[in-house]
């Protein structure tokens, strides 16, 4: 069983990026395996996300963590939990800067997560054991996500969000900072949007991610890079004409097949038939409520 | 089971008893047989008058036992009458006119399987009853015609089914409906195989029309199927509700706030039975089924697979038929707006324990799930011709006829078994079958569901085995999410 360790800047483990900070911690509560490594990224965003943010999030993490790439989040419902789980998934490692205590489990529904963290990486802390989670615990943690990572990707988040606290911590700390840009309709993409018109880089695709860090592209190995996908969108070759015709017309905006039938003026049996045949293939999914979104 | 009704008199202090576990409707029945028999002209023995309704072990409920009372005394004093191979059915008015009753279809069927060749019914009641078949229906207007008919002295007014069959009341029809493609294509499977169906979508989307439009699209109902409706109806007393030889099947919507009772049959003393049972060879429509209590939810579980439903009540075990076909509308989440242009408010936690609530006791039991969104304006003024429902009756009909009578609840009731050798999917629509098992996570029903589904897209189609695209639209209405 593992035990929760207390990491000062005497500890060899003492990650010197904290440093950073005009007031770093003292030190910090760590459980778990693997501990921070160095580079690593940070994927934040709201507790309420909408499923194709979660989608996303879940994404941007696995390909991190097949290029090696360590992922750093707040363990938080919805973007914070898809970004742990996604990078977990594909076998690799990930670190949780929490608001509490070491040894509390707050969202509680996280239960699962928590422990496959500790397996495959580490809760952070500057809290000691048993605080529970006082709100105003949770912006000293932004800081110290913003201060472990090299870049941070804001995925979704309205403008009183959270995770803009951490964009904004990153950003004085000199830090990278990416937004995934949404629809200017969508609630839950305001504030990256916001974030995007004030000057920070759009999150397009990993690739925008490793171009803009260096120390990721040298973290990297060649062949890794070669496999990651340059951007979001295109590859839609290997769909038949059909099939495209469809995907063409659908953003990550979820959208009704109704919809989509009008547009295309295809019967709505039809519209049925091909969606579940790019769902079978991975490039749509269907969503709770009826509606359809590409996920490439 | 047919009733004997047998009157003693015996010397003794005037008095009148009627025995046999009888409810209070007939033990009043003294209060009304004892006034008929006079005011009809005839003299009620001033002696000691026992009535037994039998057999004695049985309860017995309701006051259309009054005629065969006062036929049962009026013979004990005049053996004049003739009573032979006769039943008698009707409550008395102290008048000594008859009044109608309920339930006289379906007691004048079991009259004549029990082998009664001649049944007296108030004149009311005389054209209902005569749809039962094998038996001869009288109408009498009062207890005087009905004695005069016994003596041999007058006759009474035969009883002449109505024919011609009754449309039911206007059914709205589809084409009223704009837009909503995937929803009306989703009803069209529905209706071919018998499956059940589960709409989500914001509140005003259109779910309880489209609900309301789905008999429309329905065949008409064999005659002994239409007679089974009307001896329900008769039951409950309803056949105002539903002319008795209307061949369009029934369509049943209660409210959420029903009882238990209400929804599957029960009451006090015999149970009576409920809207499920209404339902029967035709449409319950559940709006809002996440407002249903779960206990509702779990009660119709038996009625779903078993096509009946059982009512145990003290003293009596019922069982009714209930086959229909359930459509089931409910709010994607509890605000009512994911997925929709208004933003979902519901934290997460809620949204499952709402999906919870349908999943368990009658996610099973649907086969395809549609959503259902709200109508923008511009779609409502200019959308395009819809079709009209005879149109699309005229598809479910021809789907229907390709399964033939062998299928007894259309697709939607085959086993697993039956399934795949009716299903005869090509090769491809095999290799499609065993990927989405793999990436939608598909359970073992989860798999024939969509395959019984598949399977009826393919007769509307008109295929004889089960192709790629109709297997891919049947997974695109499956109720499962992946992940």
């Amino acid at each position: 069983m593992t035990l929760p360790r207390w990491i000062d800047p005497a500890s060899p483990d003492w990650p010197v990026r904290l440093l950073h900070l005009e007031s770093p911690p003292q030190g910090f509560w760590q459980l778990g395996t693997i501990g921070a490594l160095s580079p690593c990224v940070a994927i934040v965003g709201s507790r309420r996300a909408t499923f194709a943010g979660v989608e996303i999030a879940r994404s941007i993490a696995s390909e991190l963590a097949s290029a090696g790439i360590q992922v750093v989040s707040g363990m938080a419902l919805g973007i914070d939990a898809a970004a742990h789980s996604g990078a977990l998934d594909a076998g690799g490692s990930t670190v949780a800067v929490l608001g509490c205590g070491v040894d509390v489990c707050y969202p509680t529904r996280h239960a699962e997560l928590r422990s496959r963290i500790i397996t495959d990486g580490c809760l952070i802390t500057e809290e000691p054991p048993g605080t529970p989670p006082f709100k105003h615990n949770f912006p000293k943690r932004n800081r110290i996500i913003a201060a472990l990572a090299h870049a941070v990707v804001v995925v979704e988040a309205t403008e009183r969000s959270g995770a803009l606290s951490t964009a904004r911590w990153a950003a004085d700390l000199g830090r990278e900072v990416l937004a995934v840009p949404g629809s200017i309709r969508s609630r839950q993409s305001s504030g990256t949007n916001l974030l995007i018109r004030d000057g920070v880089r759009p999150f397009l695709g990993i690739g925008d991610l490793i171009d803009a860090v260096p120390e990721l592209r040298s973290a990297i190995p060649e062949a890794a890079l070669d496999t990651l996908p340059a951007s979001h969108g295109g590859g839609l070759e290997r769909f038949s004409p059909p099939l495209r015709e469809i995907l063409a017309r659908m953003g990550t905006q979820p959208v009704h097949p109704d919809q989509v039938g009008l547009a295309l003026g295809l019967s709505p049996a039809l519209v049925a038939s091909r969606l579940s045949a790019l769902e079978l293939a991975g490039a749509v999914m269907s969503l709770p409520g009826g509606l359809v979104a590409r996920t490439v | 089971m047919p009733v004997t009704v047998e009157a003693d008199i015996a010397n003794g202090l005037p008095g009148f008893t009627i025995v046999g576990l009888t409810d209070r409707a007939i033990q009043e029945a003294r209060e009304r047989v004892k006034p008929a028999i006079r005011n009809a002209g005839f003299k009620f023995p001033p002696r000691r008058v026992t009535v037994n309704l039998a057999p004695a072990e049985l309860p017995k409920e309701g006051t259309g036992f009054d005629l065969a009372i006062a036929t049962a005394i009026l013979r004990a004093e005049d053996p004049s009458l003739r009573l032979e191979g006769l039943a008698f059915l009707g409550e008395l008015a102290l008048d000594a006119s008859l009044r109608p009753v309920t339930g006289v279809l379906p007691m004048a069927r079991c009259l004549a399987a029990a082998g009664i060749r001649r049944l007296v019914v108030p004149v009311e009641n005389a054209s209902e009853a005569a749809l039962a078949e094998g038996i001869e229906v009288l109408g009498a207007a009062t207890l005087r015609s009905c004695v005069e008919y016994l003596r041999g002295e007058g006759s009474l007014i035969p009883g002449v089914r109505d024919a011609t069959p009754a449309g039911g009341g206007p059914e709205p029809d589809m084409a009223a409906v704009r837009g909503q493609g995937q929803a009306k294509r989703a009803l069209e499977i529905a209706a071919a195989g018998g499956h059940n169906v589960l709409m989500t979508g914001p509140p005003g989307a259109g779910k309880t029309m489209l609900a309301r439009t789905f008999p429309s699209l329905l065949p008409d109902l064999a005659s002994d199927a239409a007679l089974e409706v009307a001896a329900i109806y008769s039951l409950r007393g309803t056949l105002r509700e539903r002319p008795p030889t209307t061949l369009r099947p029934p369509f049943r919507a209660p409210h959420h706030s029903i009882s238990r009772a209400g929804l599957v049959g029960g009451g006090t003393g015999l149970a009576q039975p409920g809207e499920i049972s209404l339902a029967h060879q035709g449409v319950l429509f559940l709006d809002e089924l996440c407002e249903f209590s779960r206990q509702h939810l779990e009660a119709l579980r038996q009625p779903l697979e078993e096509h009946s439903v059982t009512v145990a009540r003290a003293r009596a075990a019922v069982t009714y038929p209930a086959d229909f076909i359930l459509i089931g509308a409910s709010n994607p989440c509890p605000c009512g707006h994911l997925g929709d242009a208004q933003e979902c408010r519901c934290e997460p936690r809620q949204l499952s324990a709402y999906n919870n609530k349908i999943s368990g006791p009658i996610k099973d039991r649907i086969d395809l799930v549609v959503s259902v969104p709200r109508q923008e304006y511009r779609d409502i003024f200019e959308g395009a011709d819809e079709e009209p429902s005879a149109v699309v009756r005229g598809r479910v009909e021809a789907a229907r006829n390709r399964r033939g009578e062998s299928a007894g609840h259309g697709n939607a009731g085959l086993t697993g078994r039956e399934t795949l050798a009716a299903a005869r999917a090509t090769p491809p629509a095999r290799r499609l079958l065993a990927l989405s098992g793999e990436r939608l996570h598909l359970s073992a029903r989860g798999f024939f569901r969509v395959l019984r589904v598949a399977r009826t897209i393919a007769d509307l189609a008109g295929e004889d085995r089960v192709g790629e695209d109709a297997l891919a639209e049947a997974l695109h209405y499956r109720i499962e999410m992946a992940g």
